[in-house]
């Protein structure tokens, strides 16, 4: 059979995903085993005990200056960033992409600005974030928010104008007017996209998150990480990373089944 | 005084005339099939009867008043496609038909008017046989029972004319019969004046009381899109049908 046509089978699937995983463990196991036998303080790839031991200090043992557990309120810190920034470019980009992508009025006023101001490097304009609204918190949360609404407003706005004329038609002949063609028809309809862009943004919402923390924070996930970095701390910014990658991947499988479970006539449940 | 007036109505698309001249008058409670080859412009008409699209030239009137240039419920209309609320199941999709044009703000109703609503809607829905599949969404029906739900969504409307653009043309011929008897039984108990776009030659004289052809009696070879299309013929049918 054609390797085309050929299927993995339901047990076979899971070995073949884990394949990979569990090579690239074996492969880092062995090379820091080979560099730590040759050198016993090498700190590059650390083993997985110290990494461990290292967990053990930051995440369960009380921080001596502070009193915290280091790990958890970095942690909380940058959620709470995270979530507020997002929550904010959520609703923005509903609103302005609804707004473009349905009217056409506002479309044309909308449009041609989103488009520009999407291609505006959020990076770029950090430093003014943190002239105009200071090093505190707030800088950081208009950076993700910065960052994430023009592309959010529009993925919407295109999914609003992609909406079936027929269906708008519809509406009217049964009664709608603009205001509940777009609380009944389109809103509806857009929430389900709303969770499948952000499942795709979210890589560039950590990505401005940590920036942000790594230049000017007191915590955070971003912060902690680059602080380390001075002792090259592998030790801790390893099982930092793959920390933040787990958080990563679990908000991504939840909004997949928050998709599945609110809208489950939506394609984006389905994908 | 006729029910639909249509008074010398053109449209072009730039310097494409898709209709010309266009002059009728229907009676309440006819049902005319519209027939010609593609592009000749039916659904064009359709459109403009809907208010889709407005005439470039002349008028449309409803019992002597012009027609709206854009959809209101006056109109109510099947698409072939995208005829139903893909994100609403089967019993929502119908009761918002009522909800609409009663809830002007917040669009849906609440307490006693949504489960009186509901309770009309799934009487409806029962009518066109989806009493069972209340609870389904459109995608998980068949094309017959998403134009099933699509009739009963339009009819509990109550519009003054139906418009109908290819119901059936997705549709398996048997189907397709079935849908025929439906779309007569609904006709006759609502005494609707409905216009029904069709490419079936034999669906648009079996089922109406009118067939209207649509064509172009002048074409300059030079310039094909010069000239638009109007009715051909007029023929009355299936007489002891008429209201």
């Amino acid at each position: 059979m054609r390797f085309i046509n050929r299927h993995p089978e339901r047990g076979g699937r899971l070995l073949l995903a884990l394949l990979p995983f569990v090579l690239l463990l074996l492969v880092y196991v062995i090379a820091s085993a080979t560099r730590l036998a040759e050198n016993p303080d090498d700190r590059l790839l650390p083993s997985v005990g110290q990494m461990a031991d290292a967990v053990r200090q930051m995440a369960f043992t009380e921080d001596e200056r502070t009193g915290e557990y280091l790990m958890w309120s970095d942690t909380a810190a940058s959620l709470k960033r995270l979530a507020a920034g997002l929550g904010v470019a959520a609703l923005a980009g509903l609103c302005l992409g609804i707004a473009a992508g349905s009217f056409p009025i506002l479309g044309a006023a909308f449009s041609p600005l989103l488009a520009v101001v999407s291609m505006i490097p959020p990076l770029a304009v950090l430093p003014i974030l943190f002239i105009v609204f200071g090093l505190d918190e707030l800088s950081k949360v208009m950076l993700i928010v910065i960052g994430v609404t023009p592309l959010l407003a529009r993925d919407l706005e295109q999914r609003a104008r992609e909406m079936p004329q027929e269906v708008l038609v519809k509406a009217q002949t049964l009664g709608a007017n603009s205001w509940t063609i777009v609380l009944r028809v389109i809103l509806p309809q857009l929430l389900s996209r709303l969770l499948v862009s952000l499942r795709l943004l979210m890589g560039a919402a950590w990505l401005f998150l940590i920036s942000a923390e790594a230049i000017s924070a007191t915590a955070g996930l971003g912060y902690r990480i680059f602080l380390v970095r001075r002792y090259m701390a592998m030790d801790v910014i390893l099982p930092y990373v793959l920390w933040i990658t787990l958080l990563a991947w679990l908000t991504d499988y939840a909004l997949r089944r928050l998709n599945r479970w609110w809208f489950p006539w939506s394609e984006g449940a389905r994908a | 005084m006729s029910y639909i007036t249509v008074k010398n109505v053109w449209q072009s698309y730039g310097d494409h005339v898709v209709l010309e001249r266009l002059n009728l008058l229907v009676e309440e409670g006819e049902f005319c099939t519209l027939v010609g080859a593609s592009g000749c412009g039916k659904s064009t008409f359709l459109r403009l009867l809907l208010g889709q699209e407005r005439p470039a030239k002349g008028q449309l009137l409803l019992q002597g008043e012009p027609l709206r240039g854009e959809p209101d419920a006056k109109r109510g209309v099947v698409f072939q496609r995208y005829s139903v609320f893909p994100h609403l199941n089967v019993l929502d999709n119908v009761a918002i038909a009522l909800e609409l044009p009663r809830a002007r703000l917040t669009g849906r109703l609440f307490g006693h008017a949504r489960r009186q609503a509901r309770s009309q809607a799934a009487q409806m829905l029962e009518r066109v046989g989806l009493a069972h599949a209340l609870r389904h969404y459109p995608s998980q029906l068949s094309g017959g029972m998403q134009q099933r739900l699509a009739i009963a969504q339009t009819l509990i409307a109550r519009p003054r004319v139906l418009l109908l653009d290819e119901p059936f043309g997705a549709l398996d011929p048997g189907i397709r019969k079935d849908m025929h008897t439906l779309l007569q039984e609904l006709w006759r108990e609502t005494r609707l004046t409905v216009f029904m776009v069709t490419h079936d030659l034999s669906e648009g004289f079996n089922l109406g009381t009118r067939l209207l052809v649509f064509d172009k009696t002048r074409v300059d070879p030079q310039a094909p899109q010069a000239y638009g299309a109007h009715i051909t013929y007029d023929i009355p049918l299936n007489q002891r049908r008429r209201p």
